[in-house]
């Protein structure tokens, strides 16, 4: 198969994925399509874990820093001056803070820059670590980054959080991005940088060896994974439109590994199936926390009790399934073809049978 | 002109003396060997003069510059590549992407020109694939180009890391062990390989054995390390008359037969 074809093909699902858009956009009710941007933005965060983990093999633990960082920065942004001075109560909000308001599109772009430069401030020290140790500083530092966030009252309100920020975020905006997030993760990773981000992750010293500056294409990894998932973060503070430190602490960090594991670590396209079943699925899990009748027998509501459900599907994947679901396989038009060709064939070769 | 030249080259770990005043001279399109028993230090040469270990004194001086303390990446750039005694692929790429991943060092393009697949990126990936492919048909894995490195037999493993290391552009390849695991048969193809990449490459080789009759073979002057000192320097006739070099090295031989 030639590789026009599969361009034409790909052009064409982003063609549908967009008329599906636009007809979700105007016909579906606000908690699917909010279910929707979930999914977009799960991709974003677990697209840009896959680059640092997936491709360059480093563990980290610090997603929910950058995520914070970009939601901050941008729900700060975009919230009208009125509403600041409404919710900063305890101590007013800093000037030039409490009179700017921007429009969506810098304040996104504002908030990944800041994700990014933060990326390669907690990159430098903690990418010189190898391994466990690495986990445990970027966890340390995303809970640094909370920690600061609930204290610094006049800029960002600490543990009352930020309310009414604008809902700019829909679906062409969080999709827009999870595709361009996608479409930078997949070129890069499949570029000379990409080869020489798997072979850190293969081996450090071979690399070495072989000229690839380690230090460098870690740390490029990582800014530009935390800059992508700044944008993420963004768009769910503009999302949600309330937001507290709370919101932002190690459990969200756990949720993008979660979601790389459950899809397969290295495959972007296990990356979006897992985001979309894991969403999904904490949504069809809701019914659980709630009480429950089985007859004469009434189970009291405990909430919680997804996460326990959650926890066994997650326990038989890993049973299973032990690379996740794609292992570290790519979705193509070659792969879909080869498997879609037998089906016709043996309805062809029915079709002529029934001729005669 | 003289390549490589180490002056006093010492490596000690903690109360370890791993080598000691190591020197060595050696002109372009030279083919030196290196030898002596198992953990008499010759590795931790290799690891010294391509920058995995900071030598504790000496200096060595590759092309001109003084190489001493440089990172493996800059010395990589400069010209010197290696190999590993105990191979060392990118296991899950495949044989092609390893051959790749060693013109990483020479691409132009930015991240950003990458990422997006502007026209600059796609020749130059173009021209990396290319060289890739004449490479492994040099080394005759054309066609296992494009399984997973991981899984090839092992002599194949040998020729890759030695593919591998061609890619980078070197000047000076450090050869460990190449014929660790080989049969008789397998040696001599390595030898007449050896000579004819650094024919086409036109490289200077210095290479560590640890089977001495193999080495003599091949390599005109041959250095003799043990315990970490250099016991012995000259022709292969020169080393096995050598007294000191009978009794560490092939006085156990000897025994052992």
């Amino acid at each position: 198969m030639r590789k026009g074809t599969s361009r034409i093909l790909t052009a064409i699902s982003l063609l549908v994925l967009f008329l599906f858009l636009w007809w979700a956009e105007e016909n579906l009710d606000p908690y699917l399509r909010r279910i929707l941007n979930l999914i977009a933005i799960n991709i974003i965060w677990v697209v840009t874990f896959n680059l640092i983990y997936g491709y360059t093999g480093q563990f980290s633990l610090g997603h929910a820093g950058f995520i914070a960082i970009g939601a901050y920065v941008t729900a700060l942004l975009t919230l009208p001056p009125a509403q600041k001075e409404q919710s900063f109560f305890l101590s007013p909000c800093i000037w030039p803070l409490s009179v700017i308001q921007w429009p969506f599109l810098p304040s996104l772009i504002l908030g990944a820059l800041l994700a990014g430069v933060f990326g390669v401030l907690i990159g430098i020290p903690s990418l010189q670590l190898r391994g466990d140790y690495m986990a445990l500083v970027t966890l340390g530092f995303a809970e640094v980054i909370r920690v600061i966030n609930m204290n610094l009252q006049s800029i960002t309100n600490g543990s009352l959080g930020l309310k009414g920020i604008p809902e700019y975020t829909n679906l062409f905006w969080s999709w827009g991005c999870a595709i361009f997030t996608i479409f930078v993760v997949w070129m890069l990773g499949n570029s000379s940088y990409g080869r020489a981000f798997k072979a850190i992750r293969e081996d450090e010293i071979a690399a070495e060896t072989t000229g690839v500056s380690i230090f460098y294409h870690k740390l490029m990894a990582f800014a530009i994974a935390a800059l992508l998932t700044g944008v993420g973060g963004g768009l769910f503070a503009n999302l949600i439109s309330t937001i507290d430190p709370n919101l932002f602490s190690f459990l969200l960090s756990y949720q993008v590994v979660t979601i790389l594991v459950l899809g397969g670590v290295g495959s972007i396209t296990g990356n979006v199936l897992a985001s979309i079943m894991y969403v999904s699925l904490f949504e069809l899990l809701r019914p659980i926390d709630q009480p429950m009748t089985f007859g004469s027998i009434t189970l009291p509501g405990r909430p919680g009790m997804r996460m326990v459900m959650f926890s066994i599907i997650f326990l038989l994947v890993i049973l299973f399934y032990r690379r996740g679901l794609m292992g570290s396989n790519e979705f193509s038009w070659r792969w879909l073809l080869s498997k879609l060709q037998p089906i016709f064939k043996r309805k062809r070769q029915e079709d002529d049978h029934s001729k005669d | 002109m003289t390549i490589l030249k180490t002056d006093g080259l010492s490596k000690h770990f903690g109360g370890l003396i791993a080598v000691s005043d190591f020197n060595v001279e050696m002109e372009e399109g030279e083919l030196v060997g290196l030898i002596g028993p198992n953990g008499s230090g010759k590795t931790t040469i290799f690891n010294v003069i391509t920058g995995l270990y900071k030598p504790t004194a000496g200096s060595i001086h590759f092309d001109g510059k003084d190489v001493t303390g440089l990172r493996p990446d800059k010395i990589t750039a400069l010209g010197i590549a290696r190999t590993f005694q105990n191979i060392r692929l990118f296991s899950e790429l495949s044989v092609l992407d390893n051959v790749m991943v060693g013109h990483h060092l020479r691409l132009h393009s930015s991240p950003f020109v990458a990422a997006l697949g502007l026209p600059m990126y796609r020749r130059e990936e173009e021209e990396i694939t290319q060289n890739s492919w004449r490479l492994l048909e040099t080394v005759g894995l054309a066609n296992v180009a494009q399984e997973e490195a991981g899984g090839l037999p092992y002599g194949q493993q040998r020729k890759l890391e030695i593919a591998r290391a061609l890619a980078t552009r070197p000047k000076l390849l450090l050869l460990d062990e190449p014929a660790a695991g080989m049969n008789p048969e397998e040696v001599r193809e390595l030898m007449d390989f050896i000579h004819r990449i650094m024919e086409e490459f036109d490289l200077t080789v210095f290479l560590v054995e640890h089977h001495m009759r193999l080495i003599m073979g091949i390599c005109p002057r041959i250095l003799v390390l043990d315990h970490g000192v250099t016991i012995a320097h000259g022709t292969p006739d020169e080393i096995q008359n050598d007294p000191k070099v009978i009794e560490a090295y092939l006085g156990v031989e000897e025994e052992d037969a």
